[in-house]
């Protein structure tokens, strides 16, 4: 086993090498010079040369490279001895001149909205699609199944602005039933920061309950059908033993991998609904960057959804390595 | 090649029953081995599946391949119609080395060597009609018979029992049995020399598999096919083969013509193979010979004599000493120190 | 010549036969129609008696077995007739009933050990949640301690070692041992054996069939041996029950029906299995045609369609379904229309001296 983690953690610790390398190609290595893409359209010479000073990408890439990556562990300062010296304290993952800012800051500020949206939506979507999922299926073709399915159907057909919107004008501007979404920090005050994000997360988890309550569904009948839940029954359990102990186990592994996938591409940025709900989260940024070209956060965050994904494959692995003895083998 | 194109089916020379001549197919020292690893950080091992197999099937003769699971008999007949890269050793077809042909000598090759698959309901393309399947050889090898494709191919399926009018139907349409024949037919086709058929009866049901045994024995004489016929049930074999070569643990322990293999076996796994088939004449289980314990992995086979970790008669020789294959009073070759003597009780 | 079809016995749980079948029928309804897989099975087992069940797919043998389990779903099958086991009728008992009969009182073994036992639990955990569901009141080392007991009672070296590892990494032959260690450890009075040894090779089963009479010798159990091979039947069966078509066609003892068959498929099958003995170059004599489709079941005796004789007495075999009715020797019961004579007649001649299985 622990041979086995090693192994998955030295690989996505290149794997994450390797992408650091191509992003960064991506950006500062293009012909057209980063530079003047940030100065924007009304740039001359000299603001670009000046701007290029500034991010240090006169320099050559491999340099820049290096000093991006050391400046994650201990910190970089940008153009040093220059009128434009720039501290930026580790974890420096750049810096962001339009703002003045490190960018680092800015995902501090960010990333928590965004986990707290995808956090509580997860459970939720989770909760209710799997079990939803799993009861349909020990009901085949009754008529719980039929509608769940339906709902399940008119849930996965559903986009977020729609769905989103009607809450919004349901709950919150017709019926006033709750506040206007915001985010408060949960160590500020958790009551807040629970009832800030109800909507988001009943929107959010509601509408991608529906994938893994059909896939559930088909998982639980699949494992239903097996032998070795007809040996549970034959050797005297009692149905709901079966079920929760034979069956569900068996039943959850696919489920597990795309749920790890699934919630570390949404740590990417959940887009649209930061932007429905007016939460300034790491979606939102991102965008806005990208509007404004706004290279250093571009990158930050480009980087950092990669890492997410990286590492929710990671612990995906090793829960199926817990769930599934027979992967450990290899 | 052409003279083969223009012949008649059924006008086709019936070779004698008694197989003469040039061996057909030369298989000397085979060996294949797996690579497999434990772990990223652990050693390379290897699955010794085939370890230097050899043996001869001439024109018209049936050899049969017997053994348990992990003997390496499937493995050897793939190699033997080069699904499979052999380790090392040599196959030698009609004189030819062809080990390791490729490209238009594997594709010439193909034309005279066939094999017929044990999974009926898996070998077949569920999406290609049965004409289709049985015409793809001819296709595949630009021959065109006289009279057309679909006649050959009706022809074909008349051969091996089935009304040729079914020529647009799915697999799905057919019984396992039936499937079975529509595989022979695909492997007579091309009008081969030796068919390799990897337990053919194994996945029917027992009244089907008596109509395909015979369908094949039949098949045998009136085409003067040789077979490597591979096996773990010996009582059909035992009704297909004049040769029978024994696998254990990726080696032939004996090797010999039907009656000595199962009336005088010289090798003690031979015997309790034999003995362990339960029998419908006899009531009971009496004087049954009872081995211990499991087939060892591949992986790591016992020194010396492979067989000795499960043999009553296992001496200090037999784990130092690997037995060479060789001539034994029953006439058989087999490889042990302490050969039996004689008749199976 | 017609004796009395066999009568079925009043339950009697100590001397007469553990298990009782009474007509027994079983269908279920599908988009196709309905599949008779089951149509009218009677039989019976004593303790301590081995009953082997012949048939071929579709002959109804498996379900016969999964109904006396009970694990059916009774939502999507109709059973009929009677299934007492020491005494009571499995059939239309409440799931929670069957259940608790399940495991401990009857218990079966599958073919394929490798599916059948659960990949993600330790073999020594599953034992013990085998005799845990029955033993409420046992502790948790007592269960574990019975796990590796039975473990080692089956021929398993180092028990305690191997009750601690996964099935995926037992051999073939130890799975199938873990298996029966798992159905026996609640000394149950009937084991249902289905296909045990089919995925297993040749030397190995004959372990497995040695040990399954050694238990059988020491927990006086009936057992009951689903199989297709005529040759494990006649090595380990007292009784040979040959189904058809979900039906019943030959019943007597395993020397009565190996020894001087009366039914024609039974000819057929002894015919069309190759043995060890015999003339090896003879014709295997196969039954022509193919098993019968359950939800079209041939008209009258399901077999006629591949029999030679199906014309021999007028138009029975195709309009009247032939009853299981006691021949000339006591206990060898038969569904044929032929008369006794022609059937001795017929054997004698066409079939005996072909293919030297049948002596």
């Amino acid at each position: 086993m622990i041979r086995f983690l090693t192994r998955r953690i030295l690989v996505g610790v290149m794997t994450l090498i390797v992408i650091s390398v191509i992003v960064f190609g991506l950006f500062f290595a293009v012909p057209s010079s980063p530079a003047k893409v940030m100065c924007g359209k009304n740039c001359d010479a000299a603001s670009i040369a000046a701007v290029e000073r500034r991010l240090e990408i006169d320099q050559p890439i491999v340099e820049q490279y290096t000093k991006f990556m050391k400046g994650i562990f201990v910190g970089r300062t940008y153009a040093p001895g220059s009128d434009f010296e720039v501290r930026c304290d580790a974890p420096c993952l750049g810096f962001s001149f339009r703002n003045s800012e490190p960018v680092t800051d800015i995902l501090k500020r960010t990333i928590p909205v965004t986990l707290s949206i995808v956090a509580g939506a997860a459970v939720l979507w989770l909760l209710i699609g799997v079990s939803l999922g799993m009861i349909s299926a020990l009901r085949k073709g009754t008529l719980f199944d039929k509608i769940a399915i339906g709902v399940s159907l008119v849930g996965a057909s559903m986009q977020v602005f729609f769905f989103g919107l009607i809450l919004l004008f349901l709950l919150v501007y017709t019926t006033g039933l709750l506040p206007f979404p915001s985010y408060t920090p949960i160590t500020e005050d958790p009551v807040a920061w629970a009832t800030g994000l109800i909507l988001p997360w009943v929107t959010l988890g509601f509408l991608n309950s529906a994938i893994y309550a059909r896939l559930s569904r088909a998982q639980m009948l699949e494992t239903l059908s097996e032998d070795y839940v007809r040996t549970a029954r034959a050797k005297g359990l009692p149905l709901r033993r079966v079920y929760t102990k034979h069956a569900l186990r068996a039943a959850i592994t696919p489920i597990v991998t795309i749920a790890g996938l699934d919630i570390g591409a949404s740590l990417g940025g959940t887009f649209i609904t930061e932007t429905i709900f007016g939460l300034r989260g790491l979606g939102k940024e991102t965008v806005e960057a990208v509007g404004f070209l706004n290279l250093p956060i571009v990158v930050a965050t480009v980087l950092l959804a990669a890492v997410f994904i990286v590492v929710a494959n990671l612990i995906v692995d090793v829960l199926y390595a817990v769930i599934d003895p027979r992967v450990r083998l290899s | 090649m052409t003279e083969t194109l223009v012949q008649e089916p059924g006008s086709a020379p019936v070779e004698p029953q008694r197989p003469a001549g040039e061996p057909l197919l030369v298989v000397d020292d085979l060996t294949k081995h797996f690579p497999v690893r434990s772990g990223m950080f652990g050693q390379k091992a290897l699955v010794r599946a085939v370890d230097g197999v050899s043996f001869s099937v001439r024109p018209g003769e049936t050899l049969g391949l017997v053994g348990e699971s992990g003997c390496g008999k499937t493995t050897t007949g793939r190699m033997l119609v080069r699904l499979l890269e052999a380790t090392s050793g040599t196959i030698t077809f009609e004189g030819k080395d062809i080990t390791h042909a490729r490209g238009a000598g594997l594709r010439q090759l193909r034309q005279d060597m066939q094999i017929i698959f044990q999974d009926p309901y898996a070998s077949l393309n569920p999406r290609h009609t049965v004409g289709r399947i049985v015409a793809m050889p001819l296709q595949v090898n630009g021959i065109k018979p006289p009279g057309g494709v679909k006649k050959r191919v009706q022809e074909l399926l008349e051969l091996v029992g089935l009304n040729p009018e079914h020529y647009n139907r799915y697999p799905h349409e057919f019984s396992g049995g039936q499937r079975q024949r529509i595989g022979v037919a695909r492997a007579l086709a091309l009008r081969p020399k030796i068919i390799v058929a990897d337990e053919p009866v194994s996945a029917l049901d027992v009244s089907i598999q008596a109509q395909v045994i015979n369908l094949l024995r039949d098949l045998q004489r009136e085409l003067g096919l040789a077979f490597v016929f591979i096996a773990h049930d010996l009582a059909v074999v035992r009704h297909f083969c004049q040769r029978i070569a024994v696998m254990y643990l990726g080696k032939i322990v004996e090797i010999g013509d039907r009656n000595s293999i199962y009336e005088r076996p010289a090798h003690p796994y031979t015997r309790a193979l034999l003995s362990a088939v339960p029998d419908v004449t006899k009531m009971g289980a009496s004087g049954r010979i009872r081995l211990e314990g499991d087939v060892p992995t591949p992986l790591n086979p016992p020194s010396g004599c492979r067989f000795r970790t499960r043999c009553w008669k296992a001496q200090d020789i037999c784990a130092t000493e690997e037995p060479p294959l060789s001539l034994k009073p029953n006439g058989a070759n087999a490889a042990c120190h302490f050969p039996e003597d004689g008749t199976i009780k | 010549m017609t004796a009395p079809a066999s009568a079925p016995q009043a339950p009697d749980t100590s001397t007469g036969p553990y298990l009782q079948v009474n007509d027994l029928r079983v269908q279920f309804p599908t988009e196709d129609g309905v599949v008779k897989a089951v149509d009218g099975v009677s039989f019976s087992v004593e303790r301590g008696r081995t009953l082997g069940i012949v048939g071929e797919s579709g002959s109804g043998k498996s379900v016969t077995s999964l109904t006396i389990m009970g694990l059916h779903n009774t939502k999507r099958a109709r059973i009929s007739g009677e299934i007492l086991v020491g005494g009571r009728n499995v059939v239309g008992m409440s799931e929670e009933q069957t259940r608790r009969l399940r495991g401990r009182d009857m218990s079966m073994i599958f073919q394929d050990p490798l599916s059948a036992l659960h990949p993600y639990y330790k073999v020594g955990a599953q034992i013990a949640e085998a005799y845990k569901i029955h033993h409420s009141n046992a502790s948790k080392s007592e269960c574990r301690k019975r796990a590796i007991d039975m473990l080692g009672r089956v021929g398993i070296p180092q028990p305690a070692r191997r009750a601690d590892q996964y099935p995926h990494e037992f051999s073939g032959g130890m799975r199938q041992r873990a298996m029966i260690a798992m159905a026996l450890v609640n000394d149950p009075d009937l084991l249902i054996a289905d296909e045990p040894t089919t995925a297993l090779d040749v030397t190995v089963q004959a372990q497995i069939l040695d040990l399954l009479e050694d238990l059988q010798r020491e927990f006086n159990s009936a057992i009951i041996m689903i199989t297709h091979d005529l040759g494990v039947v006649a090595q380990v069966a007292d009784e040979v029950l040959v189904m058809y078509g979900g039906r019943a066609v030959e019943f007597g003892t395993t020397e009565q029906v190996m020894r001087r068959p009366q039914h024609p498929y039974t000819w057929g099958l002894l015919a069309s299995v190759p043995s060890l003995h015999g003339d090896a170059d003879a014709d295997l004599v196969p039954i022509k045609g193919n098993p019968p489709s359950l939800i079209n079941l041939p008209s009258g005796c399901a077999f006629h369609p591949r029999c030679r004789y199906a014309g021999r007495n007028g138009d029975l075999s195709f309009t009247e379904v032939p009853e299981l009715r006691q021949v000339q020797e006591r206990g060898h019961l038969v569904a044929c229309h032929l008369s006794e004579a022609d059937r001795k007649r017929f054997y004698a001649e066409d079939i005996a001296p072909s293919a030297g299985v049948a002596q």
